[in-house]
């Protein structure tokens, strides 16, 4: 059974440790502006909701790069960027309606949520369950899914 | 049964792919006019500058990839298709019969009416063979003239500008990347090229060619300006047209490209079109359009073959964007960037540093957009375009503070 994060914005306090453990794990450094996910806040109505890639199927970031420099995981259903091949042209980075594939000025190369190879460190690092790693078929990304759907473009309907 | 692809891009390797999955067991051929494996045009830049080289370029990276899926890529030229007998005719005198046919010719770059482009220092930056001649000529601190400051043009000065030339930019129209941006944009480009050491002439046109005798500087650029430039090499991007000649005489309908309707079909049965031979819906003005940018070209091959493996997949149509980088200034534009009437925009612009955001709206609906200096989240305006989100009392901050975009888009969707 595949695993999806799932993300609760009602459990999230903000406290932004899954931001600190994502950039530590794959930048080395503690630093939320290195983040695959990132924590907005929305101070007046006093909400936090995580946000990242959910890996969709549709996979625009995938399909739209020139090089074949983003592939799927068949383990984790991840869509992982392979830095060796990527040329940092940056459309995948429009091609994604979500924002989630970020270009990071520094390598030339775009950097998203690649789950961790299966053990995603903003999980484990959140306190309060606000995102787990649960098995795909109930999460709550259902709702993102729909979204992308009506993005796009042409769904096969049979 | 068999499945005919010409033309082995980004839209045709698509639609090879999504056929073999949609149909595992019917023959899947593409044609392809190119000796090499297929490529995307689109890499060319980076084996200009050395990053990667031409194998890099390729569309699929596992060795045998074709094979493998039982795609069967035949190189050749097609020189004219018969819809009566259901075949295509190959100038090698070859013929190949389909059932279901996708044009994928993809364009070409054009020739504007200038004398002298057919010197030898002069070249398109179009194909893998172009590359190489513009590597013989373009080394360190050559002359180099490139015509053409589009979306296209502009991507190659980045990669001449890489590898050290003393380029001079000359564009006709009055600013850099007009099709993609507005005056303010357009000339934060400019001035930004310029801090780069990138010489800019804009309202500027080459009128001739000249062989100089020069052995450095073999050509003379001659301008409007009645300036002359001497130049190593020339590189010519002034635009393209689709490749679609050999689809005269089959009665099939065309304008810029060969007219699709919402499932990538010609007006010929069983014929397709997909990527920048087609001229298909556009998302943000409903009339028809060819975009000729990649994300297209991939959306097209795979839903035109969708449709012809039997599984109907209507297309809301291509929303028409770019990013580019110019000598390190990140730029995008996404839709109806210059608006439409009546409506409201926002706009936030610091031109010392270079930081630019504008969002056009129909009502409480974002339309298009134009950002410069910006990469987070920048995907967001194509899902608030794409997915007409109703902004409500986010449409008020956004109009303050249209930097906004990423958190307005998760406060409404999330
Ligand atoms: C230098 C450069 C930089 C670019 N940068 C970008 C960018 O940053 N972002 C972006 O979105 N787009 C970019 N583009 C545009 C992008 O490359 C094209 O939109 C894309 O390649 C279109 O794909 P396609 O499959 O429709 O056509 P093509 O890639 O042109 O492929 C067409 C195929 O058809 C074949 N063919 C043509 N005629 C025949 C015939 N008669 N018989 C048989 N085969 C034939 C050709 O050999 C080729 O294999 C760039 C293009 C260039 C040249
Ligand atoms: S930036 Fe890299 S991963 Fe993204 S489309 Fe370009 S080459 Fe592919």
């Amino acid at each position: 059974m595949q695993k999806s994060l799932n993300i609760d914005p009602e459990k999230c306090t903000g406290c932004l440790q899954c931001e600190l453990a994502c950039s530590y794990d794959n930048e080395s450094v503690f630093n939320p502006a290195k983040s695959r996910i990132k924590v907005f806040s929305f101070h007046e109505k006093g909400r936090f909701v995580p946000y990242t890639c959910t890996q969709c199927d549709e996979a625009w970031c995938m399909h739209a790069c020139p090089v074949d420099a983003i592939t799927l995981d068949k383990a984790t259903g991840a869509k992982i960027v392979h830095d060796n091949l990527c040329v940092g042209c940056k459309v995948c980075t429009i091609a994604c309606p979500f924002g989630t594939v970020n270009y990071n000025a520094d390598t030339g190369k775009v950097v998203k949520c690649d789950l961790c190879e299966g053990e995603p460190e903003c999980a484990k690092a959140c306190p309060t369950d606000a995102i787990t790693y649960v098995d795909a078929n109930w999460t709550g990304l259902d709702k993102m899914r729909a979204w992308a759907e009506k993005t796009d473009a042409g769904q096969a309907t049979a | 049964m068999t499945y005919v692809i010409i033309g082995a891009g980004p839209a045709g390797v698509t639609a090879a792919d999504t056929l073999r999955k949609a149909d595992p067991s019917t023959d899947v051929v593409m044609i392809g006019s190119e000796p090499e494996p297929p490529y995307s045009r689109m890499a060319i830049p980076y084996v200009l500058t050395g990053l990667i080289k031409e194998e890099g370029t390729y569309l699929r990276k596992d060795d045998g990839h074709y094979d493998a899926n039982a795609i069967q890529y035949r190189q050749g030229i097609v020189a004219s298709i018969d819809p009566a007998k259901k075949t295509l005719k190959l100038e090698d005198g070859s013929e190949q019969a389909y059932s279901k046919l996708l044009i994928a010719t993809g364009a070409s770059p054009v020739k504007p009416p200038v004398e002298g482009l057919d010197l030898p220092a002069v070249h398109h930056c179009w194909t893998l063979e172009d590359c190489r001649n513009i590597i013989k000529y373009a080394d360190k601190g050559a002359d180099v003239v490139l015509m053409g400051a589009g979306f296209i043009g502009c991507i190659i000065m980045e990669a001449l500008a890489e590898r050290g030339v003393n380029l001079t930019v000359v564009e006709a129209l009055d600013r850099m990347v007009p099709r993609m941006m507005n005056e303010a944009a357009g000339n934060m480009v400019k001035a930004w090229c310029e801090t780069k050491g990138v010489n800019v002439l804009t309202s500027t046109k080459v009128t001739k060619i000249e062989a100089s005798g020069d052995k450095q500087d073999t050509l003379k650029v001659d301008l409007d300006s009645g300036d002359q430039i001497p130049a190593h090499l020339v590189v010519v991007a002034t635009g393209v047209k689709s490749n679609i000649g050999f689809v005269e005489g089959s009665g099939m309908k065309t304008e810029e490209g060969i007219l699709v309707d919402e499932f990538m079909r010609s007006s010929v049965d069983d014929i397709y079109a997909a990527g920048d031979c087609a001229q298909g819906p556009d998302f943000s003005t409903g009339a028809w359009a060819v975009h000729a940018v990649q994300p297209t070209a991939v959306d097209h091959g795979r839903i035109a073959a969708l449709n012809m493996a039997g599984k109907p997949a209507p297309y809301k149509g291509s929303l028409n964007m770019n990013v580019l980088d110019t000598v390190g200034l990140i730029s995008a534009s996404f839709g109806k960037w210059d608006g439409i009437k009546g409506g409201d925009h926002a706009e936030a612009i610091d031109t010392d540093n270079f930081r630019y955001m504008r969002l056009e709206f129909d009502g409480d609906k974002i339309v298009g957009a134009l950002s410069l200096g910006r990469t987070d989240h920048i995907g967001v305006l194509r899902g608030l375009i794409q997915t007409e989100v109703p902004l409500g009392d986010w449409k008020q901050k956004l109009m303050a503070d249209p930097h906004l975009i990423a958190d307005a888009y998760v406060a409404c969707s999330q």
